[in-house]
């Protein structure tokens, strides 16, 4: 499945879904976002079908950034049934964000 | 950009091990602070370098350098904020990011004892990095906790985006901007609830939402959590080999003695050490 790309509607109605929702905040000037976008991918391809995986752009969704208190990116949430159930700051290599899923999926 | 080999600092260690896989024929990226402002370029004067007996630390580094660059060697002046070890290694400097297939670790001692409340609000109101989270505060308070002497830089780059700046250090730095407000403390303490609200320097409360304390490297294991240390040192065998495949680390970083000498010999290692391991994925 495709990356989503989320705005507050979008990423509304995804949290609205029973099930696995991942989401990666990041933005343009971030270079650490830049080494973890090919990761999220990954996890986006390998999980189809069992999670939802997508990015929001903090500079085009300051208000949902700032909801979710995002204050350091790159940053990695988990929902599950829509309620936050982790997050991850920072970069790191995709076993980490495989552990989170798979022990929630 | 990629590269056969990323070596992360341009000391005499990783001089060495990029000399050393250019010897064989690899290419090598240096990443590291502008070796003028390195410790060892301040050195008087060195007596126990073999063959090279009194010169200054300068004139060593200078001669390093310069059979660095003669070799091939490619630089990258800046510090390294984040690694991702997956398909190879690729890092971050600002917003430019390099890969390489083996990496070495050369960062040298650098003075690393967290402040108090760093670690716990590291993401949440501390950061090490201003390019990377500076947009994040704009219109709000910031402390810089300079450590390095590209810090003023940075602060200057946060107060051009919108943050208001206070500049932390224990000596007011020639190169800080006149504008921003600057604070002479040793001690800092990082305060917060569920993130940094205030950091104490010195005794006196100041409050903010971000903290950025920048040194002159990020210590190694934040850089690559799992590295395995002893002792505060980078553990090596004999090869200059890590616990985790592909990292090789030589130089200060692996402990005692902290002499050039040491340096360049463990540092020609990790490059050979380093070639190898390349040549098996080759293979």
């Amino acid at each position: 499945m495709a990356l989503k790309h989320f705005d507050e509607m979008s990423f509304q109605e995804a949290l609205a879904q029973p099930g696995l929702l991942i989401v990666d905040f990041w933005a343009d000037w971030c270079g650490p976002c830049k080494l973890l976008g090919p990761v999220i991918e990954q996890l986006a391809m390998s999980y189809t079908g069992r999670a939802v995986v997508g990015k929001v752009n903090v500079d085009d969704e300051p208000e949902l950034a700032q909801r979710y208190g995002i204050m350091s990116i790159p940053s990695v949430l988990f929902f599950k049934d829509g309620q936050e159930i982790d997050r991850k700051i920072g970069v790191m290599p995709p076993q980490e964000f495989i552990k989170v899923i798979d022990a929630n999926i | 950009m990629n590269y056969d080999l990323i070596v992360l600092g341009s000391g005499p260690a990783g001089l060495a091990a990029a000399v050393a896989a250019r010897g064989r024929g690899k290419s090598a990226l240096v990443i590291g602070n502008r070796w003028e402002d390195s410790p060892l370029a301040k050195a008087e004067r060195l007596d126990n370098y073999l063959g090279l007996p009194g010169r200054t630390g300068y004139e060593l580094l200078e001669a390093f350098h310069r059979h660095a660059e003669d070799a091939g060697v490619c630089f990258a002046v800046g510090r390294a904020i984040s690694l991702m070890a997956w398909n190879g290694f690729t890092v971050t400097v600002g917003t430019d990011m390099y890969q390489g297939r083996a990496l070495v670790m050369a960062p040298g001692v650098v003075r690393q004892t967290k402040y108090p409340g760093e670690q716990e609000f590291l993401g949440r109101g501390v950061s090490y990095c201003a390019t990377c989270d500076g947009m994040l505060y704009r219109g709000r308070d910031v402390v810089v906790a300079g450590r390095t002497p590209d810090a003023p830089e940075e602060a200057k780059f946060l107060q051009s985006i919108g943050c208001r700046v206070t500049y932390t250090a224990p000596k007011r730095p020639a190169e800080l901007d006149g504008s921003i407000p600057f604070v002479q403390a040793g001690r800092l303490e990082i305060r917060g609830e569920q993130a940094v609200t205030s950091v104490s320097l010195d005794g006196t409360e100041l409050p903010c939402a971000c903290v950025f304390v920048l040194r002159a490297s990020l210590a190694p294991t934040d850089l690559l959590p799992g590295l395995e240390t002893e002792g505060g040192y980078i553990k090596v065998d004999r090869a200059m080999r890590t616990n985790v495949e592909g990292v090789f680390a030589c130089g200060d970083c692996t402990g005692a003695p902290l002499q050039v000498a040491k340096a360049v010999g463990e540092g020609h290692v990790a490059g050979l050490s380093a070639c190898e391991y390349l040549d098996r994925q080759n293979a």
